[in-house]
């Protein structure tokens, strides 16, 4: 007799990543700054971010590059619920006060408090090789093992990186995801601070997972933090990154961008749990380029916010590449939209992905899944295989699938399958029988509706999921 | 010690089906309530446990001086209710397993999705076993493809794994052939001698056969029209339901 998701290492990790974000920060309470930069988007504000970042010029350059593409570019037509956004009213860069640590002790008691009730202290000295803390707009703490150290792997906040490998950030940097992709990646350009840069050597493999933490403090601010990976020939790394926001009286944006680079024979991890509270508009740019052989796998867990828009990507460029597109997205709540999916664009022969959406919605959450499978003329042989399965839990909540399929490879192989299931009053009552409350019934019921995406999962990613998802329903779910 | 049903009126879809139902059942006793089809018995069922659709229009439910009557269905499971239904439902998504581990997690610690006690999944195992079951129906989605001998074993696992004060047994021997029923049977008479109050539902009234029932109720049209001893099951069986309405 199993449990729903079998893991070893259960309890040990149970202890350590026993974080529900939103639930764990709670309200929102008040904090130094040290900048804060706001108004009406212009040179003069970009030029003052640069300024307060004591960046170099081409940096600079190239924010002011961004302002004006943003200027120039349309809203994308296939955004809605962004309209509650006046981008002129959210505060561009905040730096709370605090010198940037490297150990725990070096931190002001305000945010070490924060991150003690989010489980990091703890996380970073039992599971990870190295974590990144972002608050706000800034990393406030980085940590790295030594083990990476010995390794030669860089894993330092992206701003520091601008400063310290200027050449290695130069030849990377927003060529995977370009500015002129849509509006809000230029905006991301022209606002971008804080993340994570990594660089994983040729060969290396780093055994246990990196993590970059971001939480937004305060209301009406952008967060607009970017990530660089670049994972060497016959490298592997597991990168996890997770979010979480107190519950605040007005909105806030978050509009980060991860890039990935896999370079030949490489395998990247890439694992987001996004448990924001109801007060973010979440806007996340995720894209990827795997090079001969290398194997790309996104987990997007997508669980908190109040509207997400979220399609991780991987641009298979390689012959034999592969990618893994996991996304599992829960709308719980009448505010509550996800817009969450995968692409996978096949440009080389023998390349395969493998697109699974697991979608939830409850409370009157409205889920979507938006994909898109495109294999271009000349990538013989690929194979794309997209399912979507859709969870609604009662009657006031929706689901949509929209996958879309640009098929120009005749010996492309494409296929889709899709599910919807419902949980009814008779199987509410049935589990009440036993003792089991309306939100527990729904915990179990989404346990084991992802369950089978789960078991493919490294332990430390569906012990966070799994934790998440039961506090999600069985405590919040009854308040929406 | 008592589940008391006193006086109960419900109501479903603006239809009135019980009409001033009286019945109860003492701890460690095993109580019939006997009737045709349509007579009522899973309304009463279904009305003691809570379902939302059944409405008490007046009346009132006591559970050892307690009144549940609009106690949520989960808080009267967690007073010692609970209810082995006739056809459960599938719940595609939860193996049995599953929710027998949460059932005990619930009662021995809080819920938790993930807790597993390995003397809790022993005892789980030798029960269903002891019950006839296959034991890969433990990881088997809830009722997902059960015939309807394995949803009847399923039911009453589970409501042992609750260690209930009282339990409702809706049909328990319809769809079972005899070593089945013999099976039911013990398992029904173990539970009312560690104390556990039944209240058997039943229309061909088999498991009688098996488990001596110290009181007997015949539901006819949504009242109680007669109530007695176990000699009253020959009585009914060999006149008929028919005969009794008519009377």
């Amino acid at each position: 007799m199993g449990e729903p998701v079998r893991l070893l290492r259960d309890k040990e990790l149970k202890e350590v990543v026993s974080f529900d974000a939103g639930l764990m920060l709670g309200k929102a309470r008040e904090y130094p700054k040290e900048v804060e930069i706001r108004g009406r988007l212009s040179r003069d504000l970009i030029e003052e971010i640069s300024k307060v970042k004591k960046e170099p010029d081409w940096m600079r350059r190239l924010r002011l590059r961004a302002l004006e593409a943003f200027e120039k570019l349309p809203i994308p037509k296939w955004l809605e619920g962004v309209e509650s956004l006046d981008l002129d009213e959210i505060a561009s860069y905040v730096k709370p006060k605090a010198e940037t640590a490297e150990s725990w002790d070096e931190l002001p008691e305000w945010i070490k408090d924060a991150y003690a009730r989010l489980g990091l202290p703890e996380a970073e000295a039992r599971v990870l090789s190295g974590l990144t803390a972002v608050y706000d707009s800034e990393n406030l703490i980085t940590k790295v093992k030594e083990e990476l150290k010995a390794k030669n792997v860089v894993f330092i906040s992206m701003d520091e990186a601008v400063k310290k490998y200027p050449d290695l950030v130069k030849e990377y940097f927003g060529k995977v995801f370009p500015m002129m992709d849509h509006k809000f990646a230029a905006l991301h350009y022209a606002l971008w601070s804080g993340g994570a840069f990594v660089y994983v050597p040729k060969g290396v493999k780093i055994a246990n997972p990196v993590e970059a933490f971001f939480v937004i403090g305060s209301e009406l601010e952008g967060q607009f933090e970017h990530t660089l990976l670049v994972a060497d020939e016959h490298s592997f790394i597991h990168f996890i990154e997770g979010c979480a926001a107190p519950v605040l009286p007005k909105f806030s944006f978050h509009d980060g961008m991860v890039e990935v680079y896999a370079k030949r024979r490489s395998e990247v991890h890439f694992t987001t749990i996004q448990n924001w509270s109801g007060s973010i508009v979440n806007f996340n740019n995720k894209r990827a380029i795997a090079d001969e052989e290398a194997n790309v796998e996104w987990v997007e867990g997508s669980i908190g916010s109040r509207v997400t828009f979220t399609y991780p990507s991987t641009v298979l460029r390689g012959r034999g590449a592969s990618t893994k597109n996991i996304s599992i997205g829960v709308a719980n709540g009448p505010t509550k939209i996800k817009d969450v999916g995968s692409k996978a664009i096949h440009v080389a022969p023998n390349t395969r992905s493998l697109i699974i959406s697991k979608s939830i919605s409850s409370n009157g959450g409205i889920a979507a899944y938006r994909g898109l499978v495109k294999v271009l003329s000349g990538a013989t042989n690929s194979v794309s295989h997209v399912q979507c399965d859709s969870l609604i839990l009662d009657e006031k909540s929706r689901a949509y699938t929209l996958p879309r399929n640009e098929v120009e490879e005749p010996t492309a192989e494409v296929t889709h399958e899709a599910t919807v299931g419902r949980l009814g009053e008779d199987q509410l009552f049935y589990l009440a029988s036993r003792g089991i409350t309306e939100g527990e019934a729904k915990a179990m019921i989404v346990n084991g509706f992802i369950r089978d995406v789960l078991r493919d999962l490294p332990l430390e990613t569906v012990s966070i999921l799994t934790k998440v998802i039961e506090l999600e329903f069985s405590q919040l779910g009854s308040v929406g | 010690m008592t589940l008391k049903v006193d006086s109960l009126t419900v109501e479903v879809s603006g239809k009135t089906i019980l009409n001033k139902v009286s019945l109860d059942v003492e701890h460690g006793e095993a109580a019939v309530l006997m009737g045709p089809n349509g007579s009522g018995k899973t309304t009463l069922a279904y009305a003691v446990m809570g379902h939302p659709s059944y409405k008490v229009l007046s009346g009132s439910i006591e559970l050892d001086g307690t009144d549940i009557t609009s106690l949520p269905t989960h808080e009267r499971a967690r007073l010692g209710l609970t209810l082995a239904f006739q056809n459960p439902v599938e719940v595609p998504g939860v193996k049995l397993s599953y929710l027998l581990n949460v059932i005990n997690a619930k009662l021995t610690k809080g819920f938790d999705l993930t807790y597993v006690d390995p003397r809790f999944v022993a005892w789980a195992r030798s029960k269903a076993s002891a019950l006839g079951m296959k034991s890969e129906l433990l990881s088997r989605d809830v009722n997902v493809g059960f015939s309807g001998g394995e949803r009847k074993r399923a039911e009453l696992l589970q409501v042992m794994a609750l260690k209930p004060k009282y339990v409702i047994l809706d049909e328990p021997d319809s769809g079972l052939d005899i070593d089945g029923i013999r099976i039911v049977g013990e398992t029904i008479k173990e539970m009312v001698s560690s104390g556990i109050g039944v209240l058997i539902i039943t229309h061909h009234a088999e498991i009688t056969k098996f488990v001596r029932p110290s009181k007997v109720y015949v539901l006819l049209k949504g009242t109680v029209a007669l109530r007695g001893g176990p000699e009253l099951v020959d009585e009914v069986l060999s006149r008929g339901y028919e005969a009794l309405e008519v009377r």
